[in-house]
């Protein structure tokens, strides 16, 4: 008989981004109601979001990220969903669950309503296999196994960091692809979870993702984005990048695929088009950047190798453009920030409070 | 873009006969077998006679059609592995291959999926091996490479191998089966993926599908256990080749991808029984992974003979200290290239 999935209401944190209203929580209710939720709130500071009773959480915005991070707050994007990783600097929790507020409860093919979060936890609850590429996908799931051929001393796998969730009808494509398919729907429900090998990279969402944080917390930066800088929509892409380099390197292990939400709201293909333009061509040199990046012996925290890796983009992007050598700052001015929130602890912490 | 099509008349689909009546399983997949032609390769250990239905465009190999053609060699063409002979002997550029204990996989709703246009449709549009797409492959209809997904990479390589699955009885190795007798695949994953570059993964014979003539080489009966039987359980033969084909594929910028199509895989065999016998395949995987991991051809090798060869020299070296069945595998592998020259029709063709 399967087991239950535990609940970890009181390991997980839930993180949204928001900047309009968060009406999208009705549906979740059920499934997140027994968690704490960090509400990062972009925009105009002065607004007031509204958050539908009965939930638990606190909310941050602009002032308050200026507030406690003084200086540092420079690596927060503002007017963009990157802002959401100050969420995850300022939990107190094992593992964040984060998704965004045009997200909804999606259906599987059967028509029963898919409990996200239950899913992501069984995901990041089992070991990753990122070694050998099994062709059942994820061994652990019931029903499945490792195939002929795998070898046995590979079977225990490694731990799971990244669970990466996928989404129903609106899929995530870049603007060039919008604007070429406007109508076009994602209907085809994958029934797996994957590890992806190591050595491979993709391209990370952040609209329905789970990650452990202490095993890879401080390499989930999401960049400087929005207002006053030159680039949008690559946020999640880049921690993407990173947190993969960082845990092939460290041995841990990213699955991406079930489960499915439903993405509702399609964003404007010529707003994204001119937020995306930039990185549609510095993509070209930073994914052979990452594809050989490598990172020390010494580097055995994600804290030295991310700094390591902030290094290396200083001196290879820089030329790109001088946007990289501000970003390569802002990712040491995050690390030092995460740090200070989060200094080794010896007890565990109290929620922040509600506002 | 378009991508050519595949014409059934490039395209042979081989059958290794390992039970003498062929009927039903030829019946189960007439609706998709009958427009192409068939190479029937009848396990030379097996004494009866073969039947085979009517209406199917064939040519039917047996033990004396095997030595004349063969001549002198030292592979052993039998069991599983003489269906590699009807990968010498076809004049196609692509083969589809299929266990004789497999009959076509069902639909929630009845309807059969047909295995062999959904390997054709792999082999016809390219794989993505150097970044991952999430939303599995690109050109399939009504999906698409993401957001974040490299422009420069999207035209993606020529896709040699595609590596389908099973339902009911998964590909397991004896002990996992032993272990779980009751466990069947039930699981329809509608995807199929590139395998990216310098991930390994344990090819499985039983459903597969590859352009001939730039991979064939690669795809030979190398390593034979000493206990092989006539169970899937007992041999690594595929496991070997397919490890082989991958590093070949990575090298020469080919694709291999993995997923759909399914087969329906009867219930044959004990998996406590072979568990009896001594499990080599098992320990010997250990060996060959690190040493996959860590192979690396030379520039100068551009098509999947030269790979061959190289690998094979590399095995020796390497692994045929570690156990004899690794240089036997060596050796069988310059065999193959040796065969593949002089019986295959096909003069080489460097990776596309």
């Amino acid at each position: 008989m399967a087991e239950a999935t535990p609940l970890l209401k009181d390991e997980l944190d839930i993180v949204i981004p928001t900047i309009r209203n968060l009406d999208f929580l009705e549906m979740w209710r059920p499934y997140f109601q027994p968690y704490h939720m960090i509400i990062v709130q972009d925009g105009d500071p002065s607004k007031v979001i509204k958050v539908p009773e009965g939930f638990d959480y606190e909310l941050y915005n602009r002032n308050d990220i200026n507030k406690i991070l003084g200086p540092k707050a420079s690596c927060i994007s503002f007017k963009d969903s990157a802002c959401r990783c100050f969420g995850y600097m300022v939990s107190k929790k094992k593992y964040i669950f984060t998704i965004d507020d045009d997200c909804f409860v999606a259906k599987d093919p059967s028509g029963k309503e898919i409990n996200a979060l239950s899913q992501h936890i069984k995901n990041i609850l089992s070991p990753s296999s990122p070694y050998f590429f099994n062709t059942l996908y994820d061994p652990f799931r019931e029903g499945a196994d490792y195939v002929r051929g795998y070898p046995f001393s590979l079977r225990e796998g490694v731990p799971t960091a990244v669970s990466h969730g996928l989404w129903l009808n609106i899929p995530d494509y870049d603007a060039p692809t919008q604007l070429v398919k406007p109508l076009e729907k994602n209907t085809r429900y994958v029934d797996a979870v994957m590890t992806i090998p190591k050595g491979t990279l993709f391209p990370m969402c952040g609209m329905n993702l789970t990650f452990d944080r202490d095993l890879i917390g401080p390499a989930m930066y999401f960049g400087l984005m929005g207002d006053g800088q030159p680039i949008g929509r690559y946020d999640d892409m880049w921690a993407g990048w990173c947190v993969k380099v960082i845990c092939d390197h460290l041995g841990l292990g990213v699955k991406t695929g079930l489960p499915y939400i439903w993405h509702s709201k399609a964003s404007n293909p010529f707003v994204n088009l001119k937020k995306e333009y930039k990185g549609i061509f510095w993509q070209e040199e930073i994914i052979p950047f990452f594809q050989a990046a490598t990172l020390s012996k010494e580097a055995i925290t994600v804290q030295q190798c991310y700094i390591e890796l902030s290094k290396q983009v200083k001196e290879k992007l820089s030329k790109l453009d001088p946007y990289f050598d501000k970003l390569a700052d802002a990712m040491v001015t995050w690390i030092e920030a995460w740090d200070e929130l989060n200094p080794p602890k010896k007890t565990k912490l109290p929620n922040g409070t509600a506002k | 873009m378009s991508h050519p099509i595949i014409k059934d008349d490039e395209v042979d689909v081989v059958i290794l006969a390992t039970q003498p009546d062929l009927t039903s399983f030829l019946e189960e997949w007439r609706p998709m077998f009958s427009r192409y032609h068939l190479i029937i390769i009848k396990d030379p250990d097996m004494q009866k006679d073969l039947k085979i239905p009517e209406g199917f465009n064939h040519d039917l190999y047996m033990k004396s059609d095997m030595d004349r053609i063969l001549g002198s060699t030292s592979i052993r063409f039998s069991g599983y592995s003489c269906r590699y002979f009807g990968y010498l002997v076809s004049r196609k550029k692509y083969i589809v291959t299929v266990d004789d204990d497999c009959v076509p996989a069902k639909d929630g709703r009845g309807f059969l999926f047909d295995a062999v246009a959904q390997h054709i449709s792999n082999l016809r549009f390219p794989a993505t091996p150097f970044f991952f797409n999430t939303l599995y492959d690109p050109y399939q209809k009504g999906a698409d490479f993401v957001r974040g997904y490299p422009f420069s990479l999207r035209n993606g390589v020529k896709c040699v191998l595609s590596c389908g699955l099973w339902l009911n009885l998964a590909d397991y190795d004896a002990p996992t089966q032993a272990l779980k007798p009751d466990e069947r695949n039930s699981r329809y994953v509608d995807a199929v993926l590139t395998v990216p570059l310098k991930a390994m993964m344990p090819l499985s014979g039983i459903n597969i599908a590859f352009d001939r003539e730039v991979i064939g080489p690669a795809l030979f009966p190398g390593l034979r256990l000493a206990g092989e039987g006539k169970q899937r359980w007992e041999t690594i033969e595929d496991i070997w080749c397919g490890m082989c084909a991958k590093v070949v594929c990575d090298h020469l910028s080919l694709g291999v991808k993995s997923g759909t199509p399914y087969v329906w895989r009867k219930e044959t065999g004990n998996a406590i029984e072979t568990l009896k016998k001594e499990w080599q395949g098992m320990k010997l995987m250990e060996e060959v992974v690190p040493f996959f991991q860590s192979v690396k051809l030379p520039e100068t090798a551009v098509v999947a003979e030269d790979c061959v060869l190289e690998i094979a020299t590399m095995v020796k070296k390497r692994l045929g200290p570690v156990d004899p069945l690794f240089g036997q595998a060596a050796d069988a592998m310059v065999e193959w290239v040796r065969l593949w020259k002089a019986v295959a029709s096909v003069s080489p063709t460097p990776g596309v």
